[in-house]
């Protein structure tokens, strides 16, 4: 008997808690939006009396391990040089190439809650997640001052711009369209690393019949998969028409993207059996191993293979993949100044750190990464990142969709959802009409 | 009747701090979680409108495209993940268990290395089985391969959790998934039987044998019998984290290719925190929560029920 009303006094309260709850919660909405606009004409005038109040600046990142955090902590060197006063708070989240810090970050941003400054992937993953959603402010001012629109180059201003103002400072650039491969397996074999689709798999199957496995892939996690597609993407259809994947221009439903299935079909024949039990750098290492012939992977595979101690051109060679020599498929990371941070001098002063040539120079050599200006100091690169250097200076820069660059959040999780099947039973027309959905699903696609 | 009173509002004084917090921070957050499954939530800025069952229709019908596919492939997994699991962790719990209390030397020992895994944390335990099952190639096998390669078993050598094959809905991926969760929680299920045979009275046992009963007609008829309740708490605490499991299947696979080792927990975290779907996300945890209940509820009514009676 006693136990039951005590139960029942339990349901009871725990119903008005509900209540209580999804009675407050609703109405934190509207209490939540309207600060926005009041704080946005507060922030600038202030500012002068505010230097002097501002002790604090908090950067939030994912890069806590390796050369990442070594190039962080050079920014953060010389933003204490310059301004000793102040102290950095460094908040890093560790793990998944971000995914772990962008649930924290989502969460500090909205409890209103933001730090000074936050590590995201310039593009779409910055524009149509926080910048849409009214979380940001541009940033265009910081780069008149500062003429940096003469020396970053204008496709990733582009990138990085939405509505005519630019909301975010890259840090650094990665290529995600290079070929990573075994220089003795080529000699031994007399085969010249592939410039096209075509003699990718002319040189796949020479080298099947040699015995090695052509192409490493590390596609644990399928988002290896993704980067891959997006070589062949561009491979097959070039940069204009790349582009226009990403604004409805190029119809999903097309030749080219099916014709590009087709090839990553294909390619599975030449690939590790193993693929989905390893990372991305497990079949970077497959290369110098030589337990494969090629890999196809972004430019923090440099960085690695300089964590070994290899030498670009001598240990290892690198060509971009195959059919998009003259193109720079791009990655940046970027660190944008959100709405409502508690130090907006500080993070003003932070941002100018993150773009100048001083702070990328002193970034980029250490992460294993590029200036995103064109005007780094080249000594200071190995010759893997020169050539990137030159190349990012002179092609047309396409942006990456696996890494935030091209597609928002949502668009990307979806595309993973249809290339994990994809992967699987290689089933080109259900991939190419769930490629589709995908697109509808984003709202760029119109059915 | 005023003694008693005041007593039961002691009582009820003493327990309500935790009572206003598990409002809150239980049942608060599950209305609150229902509310939001229920909203057009889709971005960063939440967004209460009310959408009815349009997220769980996209869970279920064709409307969803991939996701419903994806789903109704994580609600196999799950099935064919605790099946199996909860088999394997109460048979060879049980075995270990009348193993030990068979008043072996070195009992203490036994019980400790078995219990052990269990002190890891399910992250650790996915790391490690995931190189241990790791496949390799055939020409380099490596982690588990390469050592049946070594006793020269190499026809049992096979791709284990990268086999994108399956028998009907049920994946076979999932085969070292399951090795590995049920490694961990066998210790669980081994102490807890452990206990149940040592508060069997060693008389009942001597009453049998005096009466003529065989051993195995024993454990047949009378241990395994009285060990019932054990079997059913145990399998109520394993239900229900492999319904929910998570974190041993994120470090150790992934969703896989193809889903092969996807449930609803990963849908569900990259729903909402990698694709900012939120209202979808909460209604993947909505369908969790009710899976979980299901099991869980029938058991508080009916120990509740037997504890009035009693």
């Amino acid at each position: 008997m006693r136990v039951k009303r005590s139960l029942l006094i339990l349901v009871i309260l725990a119903l008005v808690g509900v209540f209580a709850l999804s009675a407050c919660s609703a109405p934190a909405t509207p209490t939540q939006e309207p600060p926005p606009p009041q704080e946005e004409k507060p922030t600038p005038p202030p500012a002068e009396e505010a230097m002097q109040g501002e002790k604090e600046l908090e950067i939030f990142s994912w890069w806590t391990a390796g050369g990442e955090a070594d190039g962080l902590n050079a920014m953060f060197e010389i933003f204490k040089k310059k301004y000793p006063d102040v102290e950095i708070v460094n908040a890093t989240v560790a793990g998944g190439a971000g995914s772990n810090a962008k649930a924290v970050l989502a969460t500090r941003m909205q409890s209103g809650n933001p730090p000074d400054s936050f590590q995201v992937h310039a593009g779409h993953e910055l524009i149509d997640t926080w910048v849409v959603a009214d979380k940001m402010e541009p940033v265009t001012d910081i780069f008149k001052e500062n003429g940096w629109l003469d020396v970053f180059p204008k496709d990733l201003i582009d990138i990085i711009s939405y509505e005519g103002e630019i909301w975010t400072v890259p840090v650094n650039i990665h290529r995600s369209n290079v070929l990573w491969y075994n220089k003795d397996i080529f000699e031994k074999n007399g085969l010249e690393p592939p410039k096209n689709l075509d003699e990718f798999f002319t040189v796949a199957d020479a080298l099947k019949a040699a015995g090695v496995t052509p192409l490493a892939l590390g596609d644990n996690g399928v988002w290896a998969d993704n980067h891959l597609f997006e070589s062949i993407l561009l491979g097959v259809m070039g940069p204009e028409k790349y582009k226009g994947l990403w604004t409805g221009e190029t119809d999903w439903k097309g030749p080219e993207v099916k014709q590009a299935l087709e090839i990553f079909a294909k390619m599975m024949d030449y690939v590790n059996e193993d693929h989905s039990a390893l990372s991305w750098d497990q079949a970077a290492q497959m290369v110098i191993d030589g337990d494969a012939a090629m890999n196809i992977m972004g430019d923090w595979v440099a960085g690695y293979y300089t964590s070994l101690d290899l030498e670009p051109g001598k240990d290892y060679g690198w060509t971009p993949s195959p059919g998009t020599d003259g193109v720079f498929l791009m990655l940046s990371d970027s660190f944008g100044l959100p709405k409502g941070a508690p130090h907006p001098v500080n993070a003003r002063r932070w941002l100018e750190v993150c773009g100048s040539k001083e702070g990328q120079d002193a970034f980029n050599p250490l992460k294993g990464s590029i200036p995103a200006r064109t005007d780094g100091d080249r000594e200071l690169y190995n010759s893997y990142l020169q050539a990137a250097m030159d190349a990012f200076a002179s092609n047309p820069i396409v942006p990456s969709f696996t890494h935030g660059a091209a597609a928002s959040e949502g668009w990307v999780t979806g595309i993973s959802d249809a290339m994990s099947l994809f992967v699987a039973d290689l089933n080109v027309d259900e991939a190419q009409n769930n490629l589709y959905q995908a697109c509808v699903n984003a709202g760029v696609c119109s059915e | 009747m005023s003694q008693a009173r005041k007593e039961r509002w002691i009582a009820f004084l003493t327990l309500l701090p935790s009572i206003i917090l598990l409002a809150i921070f239980v049942y608060g957050f599950i209305g609150w979680t229902l509310r939001v499954s229920l909203s057009a939530w889709d971005g960063i800025t939440p967004d209460y409108t009310w959408v009815g069952l349009t997220n769980f229709n996209h869970l279920f019908t064709k409307a969803g495209g991939v996701s419903a596919v994806r789903f109704r492939i994580d609600l196999w997994n799950t099935l064919f993940f605790t099946i199996f699991f909860l088999l394997g962790c109460v048979m060879v719990g049980l075995i270990l268990a009348i193993l030990l209390d068979q008043k072996i030397r070195g009992e203490g020992v036994f019980r400790t290395i078995y219990l052990f895994p269990m002190a890891l944390s399910f992250v650790v335990t996915g790391v490690v089985w995931q190189w241990i099952f790791a496949p390799g190639t055939p020409s380099r096998p490596r982690g588990i391969n390469a050592l049946l390669g070594l006793f020269g078993l190499e026809q049992l050598q096979w791709r284990w959790y990268t086999s994108t094959e399956s028998i009907g809905p049920f994946h076979v991926a999932l085969i070292p998934v399951i090795i590995a969760a049920a490694w961990q929680m066998t210790g669980y299920t081994m102490a807890m039987y452990l206990a149940g045979l040592r508060g069997i009275p060693e008389e009942l046992r001597e009453a049998a044998r005096v009466d003529g009963a065989s051993e195995s007609y024993i454990y047949r008829r009378i241990i395994l019998p009285m060990l019932r309740p054990i079997t059913l708490s145990a399998l109520i605490v394993l239900g229900h984290i492999s319904l929910k499991i998570f974190d041993l299947i994120y470090t150790m696979t992934g969703k896989g290719p193809g889903f092969v080792t996807d449930v609803p927990g990963i849908f569900m975290f990259e729903t909402t925190f990698q694709g900012n779907h939120y209202a979808q996300g909460a209604a993947i945890s909505i369908i969790m929560l009710v899976m979980v209940a299901a099991v869980v509820i029938p058991y508080l009514v009916s120990s509740l029920r037997g504890e009035v009676e009693r």
